[in-house]
């Protein structure tokens, strides 16, 4: 175990979140069970209150989420030195089997989070807190999900020993080397900026549809933008990095992170973030359209959720995009 | 215009201190009009105005507002509506102590939304209209008990509700004072303001502002005299 | 807009009403300074002082190459340098002469050292802030020193090192190679150890792995390892101190959730009366979120702005004690100052977030008081 400051903050965050949402969901099998917004007894009196408890507690946690996921990506560059080889986040991350799973599942509940905290908004809304039992249903699907998170990312910790020998990014993401992060690398260029493209240019046009029209295009919507999440961050590691390191063989995800370019990468990736939950929070509404108390009110969320995930990823492109074109390195030949 | 329909209200259901504050009221207010209750302390008054003001959920029973069903809406909802429509003058004054007169006034105005120098406007023409303009930055313990209550009725108006509550108005006046606080509930009435007071003080019940009053006990009206 | 505006108007009242309350408030917010300051001079000087160290360690040579007789470090034939020299790869190999020398009177422990450059004359030393400060010896003094058979001999001192370089030479002395091997009794075919440099880095670490097969009795240590090791003992040691000031943190966590809970009699009645004139439960929780927030921050960046001067400009002066400890020779140095956003992130999860954390649940209670509490007042 390596005793770095860093490490220690995240891990007592990590486990502070985790508590108090096992504090919330405590509570929330209570609501699930006992809630009827026609009593006026104590008991739902109380329910009501501790709703807001709950909500409050799932706006921090999706700010600590952010949060640490950006922290747990610099403190595992800040102790790439401590392992032979590794050259950056990249290195350290792969120096046991629990590194890559925690940033997956840490995006995950992030993404999570997010989504909750949508549908805690609309839920608000309306008069009569139609969501409140599928919401705080989605809350029991969270938490073990943070649980698992505290402990992956506790066992990559206390897994680290120093002096191991792992691998930098250069050898991970190269274009010979085995693994998925490799196989990414080395899609082909051509294909992977025209899916890369299309799937944006499919989602901005699909958004603006349903923007619209507000019909159940906001599915199609909402699955696109997961795909061109996806899709963007396999692009980041295929040939958008390229751009930025100025290096045919570059592919790390991490390294634009650094001051070395303009951090860059906070900009990049938190558009694909806030892009990838503006869009699945209006896919997860979807289903809720009709139902009376919210039928004013969740069309209007949905369009301003469009919106946003329009503008985000359009950032994302506009971004990539001149970087791709203004940058002296020339891709096409290598 | 406020609709009460057999309202149960009950405090500690289930423990051993169980206590039915109001039971089984139906009641029916209307505009434009002044309504005394009146009746002893643990009658219940205070729990009726704080249902009628939607200050608290019944137990059972349902109310009406303007014809719209408020029993259960959600806390932000009932808050929002008892912010629009109701104003309320308490006991006690209750003026947050350490800010000023005008401060006091614009409080309940702030989860409006409402640019400050908008309510700073509302709060000195209110303050005017009560005769306080000289007042307007004095901390609230400088002041006198007249004033003191006048700049509590210049905040039950601030968001201009249509609906006036005040319990026991006058329990911590004087009869010149007392006298002159029903003379403002008059003036309130002519600007159609309904008004509803709970008080066991004869100058309040026998005023000529006042046109129903409601006697209460144990938690129940027992009767309803009209004036005219 | 006007949820811009509601914030501001929250927040204006949560200004006046944290200035109403201030004797209560300021004993938090020194507390909680104190926890931020604490916390940020250990990290700031354990960064800073790796970050030296690390700078330091690049001038030296790329593989250092010790000989290792029963497991202890021992004397380097210095032919072994020849075929060290010989082997594919190797830009230069060259002995190193140096050791340490305890003076009784003064009870500290001086590094002697050969120097190149700046070569020093027979006869003379030159010798760092530290140890001229501890045997209060300036240039043109003449200073004894104990030679390894029991005898005495002297030096004249014709410099003193820099200042600046205090944190790596406060306790050298420099000297010259006849000199020291005469002082020592080290016979000519012998050198303490042997810096290797590469011309290629990459092959550092089959160099090195060469030399091992080939002198099978010495210990061959490339920077890289001392790099690491330096970081991780770095990191460890701040990482311990935390912990070690943990149980500070801890106090003051409940320390704030004590503060949060006890809502006097006063603030109890101010919040019914926002609930009873139109405010609601998440406008008070709005309040809280203000009031932890303006508390935060301003603890915050005092604590670091203090840490930060404590550490860059006065040296530490209140962790003097515990890292001086034995020391004679404790060198005084500035420290580069260096912050990045990785250590206030961390100090940031360290502090603001268990603060946070332990007012959420005070701060719900407090909001949802009832309404209807006004009324009875």
């Amino acid at each position: 175990m390596i005793f770095h400051p860093a490490i220690m903050a995240l891990l007592v965050g990590s486990l502070l979140v985790t508590l108090m949402l096992l504090y919330s969901s405590y509570y929330g099998v209570q609501v699930i069970r006992k809630w009827d917004i026609k009593s006026g007894s104590e008991l739902q009196l109380c329910l009501e209150r501790r709703t807001y408890l709950v909500s409050t507690i799932m706006s921090y946690m999706l700010f600590f989420q952010l949060a640490s996921f950006y922290l747990f990506i610099f403190t595992a560059d800040a102790i790439h030195a401590t392992f032979v080889s590794a050259m950056c986040a990249a290195g350290s991350l792969n120096v046991n089997e629990y590194g890559y799973p925690a940033v997956i599942i840490k995006m995950v509940n992030f993404l999570f989070a997010g989504t909750w905290l949508i549908i805690n908004y609309a839920d608000n809304r309306a008069y009569d807190y139609p969501l409140i039992k599928k919401k705080y249903l989605l809350l029991l699907v969270i938490t073990p999900l943070m649980v698992a998170e505290f402990i992956v990312q506790g066992a990559y910790f206390i897994g680290l020993k120093a002096n191991v020998i792992t691998s930098c990014c250069g050898s991970l993401f190269s274009t010979d080397a085995e693994g998925i992060a490799s196989e990414i690398a080395a899609l082909p260029r051509l294909p992977m900026k025209i899916a890369f493209y299309l799937s944006t240019a499919l989602t901005l046009a699909s958004g603006m549809y349903f923007c619209l029209r507000s019909d159940w295009s906001g599915y199609v919507f909402s699955f696109l933008s997961i795909a061109t999440f996806v899709v963007s961050v396999a692009a980041m590691i295929s040939f958008i990095s390229l751009y930025f390191y100025e290096l045919p063989t570059h592919h790390c995800p991490f390294c634009i992170l650094q001051k070395d370019y303009g951090f860059i990468g906070y900009l990049l990736y938190i558009a694909l973030l806030g892009g990838a939950v503006s869009g699945l929070g209006t896919g997860a509404l979807m289903p809720f359209r009709k139902i009376q108390s919210l039928s004013q009110i969740v069309p209007s969320i949905q369009r301003r959720l469009a919106f946003m995930a329009l503008i985000l990823y359009f950032l994302f492109t506009v971004v990539v995009t001149y970087r791709m074109i203004f940058s002296d390195f020339i891709l096409e030949g290598y | 215009m406020i609709e009460l329909s057999d309202i149960r209200k009950v405090f500690n259901s289930g423990k051993p201190n169980e206590f039915v504050a109001i039971d089984g009221i139906t009641l029916s207010v209307e505009r434009d009009k002044v309504v005394v209750l009146k009746g002893p302390s643990g009658s219940g008054k205070t729990t009726l105005l704080s249902v009628i003001g939607c200050m608290t959920r019944p137990t059972s029973g349902r109310i009406t507002l303007s014809g719209k069903e408020i029993t259960s809406l959600p806390e932000r909802f009932l808050t929002e509506i008892r912010r629009k429509s109701f104003g309320f003058v308490f006991q006690q004054f209750n003026l947050i102590k350490g800010i000023t007169a005008m401060e006091n006034v614009i409080l309940p105005a702030y989860p409006t939304g409402e640019g400050f120098p908008d309510l700073k406007k509302r709060a000195l023409s209110l303050l005017e209209l009560f005769d306080l303009s000289a007042r307007p930055i004095t901390k609230v313990e400088w002041l006198s008990g007249g004033e003191a209550q006048r700049v509590s009725i210049a905040r039950a108006l601030v968001n201009d509700p249509s609906v006036i509550i005040a319990d026991e108005p006058t329990a911590h006046l004087d009869t010149k004072l007392s006298k002159d606080f029903m003379e403002i509930i008059g003036k309130l009435k002519v600007r159609r303001k309904t008004i509803i007071i709970a008080s066991h003080d004869p100058i309040v019940y026998e005023s000529a502002a006042v046109d129903r009053v409601l006697e209460m006990r144990d938690g129940r009206i027992l009767s309803r005299a009209t004036r005219q | 807009m006007s949820r811009f505006n509601k914030q501001r108007n929250i927040l204006d009242f949560t200004l006046s009403s944290l200035l109403r309350r201030r004797t209560k408030n300021s004993a938090l917010v020194i507390v909680y300074t104190l926890i931020v300051f604490s916390l940020a001079s250990v990290l700031f000087f354990t960064q800073a002082i790796k970050k030296e160290a690390c700078i330091v360690l690049q001038n030296s040579p790329e593989i250092i190459v010790q000989r290792i007789v029963a497991g202890r470090h021992d004397l380097l034939p210095a032919d072994y340098i020849d075929t060290i020299r010989a082997i594919t790869g190797v830009q230069s190999a060259k002995g190193r002469l140096w050791g340490y020398y305890f003076e009784p009177a003064a009870g500290a422990n001086y590094t002697l050292m050969v120097s190149e450059e700046p070569g020093v004359e027979v006869g003379r030393i030159v010798i760092g802030q530290g140890v001229s400060r501890t045997i209060h010896a300036n240039r043109a003094d003449i200073v004894p020193f104990r030679r390894y058979d029991g005898s005495y001999t002297s030096f004249e001192v014709s410099d003193i090192l820099s200042s600046e370089s205090e944190l790596v030479s406060s306790d050298l002395v420099l000297i010259s190679e006849s000199d020291f091997r005469e002082m020592m009794g080290i016979r000519g075919e012998y050198v303490t150890d042997a810096a290797v440099y590469a011309k290629n880095k990459r092959e550092l670490f089959m160099i090195a792995d060469k030399i091992k097969r080939i002198l099978p009795d010495t210990r061959p240590i490339t920077k890289d390892e001392i790099l690491r090791t330096y970081e991780a003992i770095f990191d460890w040691r701040g990482g311990i101190l935390l912990v070690i000031l943990s149980g500070a943190v801890i106090a003051f966590v409940i320390l704030a959730w004590d503060k949060a809970s006890g809502l006097s009699s006063d603030e109890r009645r101010e919040i019914g009366i926002l609930k009873g004139i139109g405010w609601e439960t998440s406008d008070v929780i709005a309040m809280k979120f203000w009031e932890g927030a303006v508390l935060s921050l301003s603890s915050f960046s005092l604590g670091i702005i203090l840490a930060y001067i404590h550490v860059f400009f006065a040296s530490s002066a209140l962790f003097e004690p515990a890292l001086k400890g034995w020391s004679v020779l404790y060198p005084e140095f500035r420290l580069v100052p260096h912050m990045d956003p990785l250590q206030i992130a961390t100090l940031f999860f360290l502090t603001v977030v268990p603060y946070t954390v332990s007012t959420i649940v005070p701060s719900w209670r407090a909001a949802t008081i009832d309404p209807d509490t006004v009324m009875r007042l």
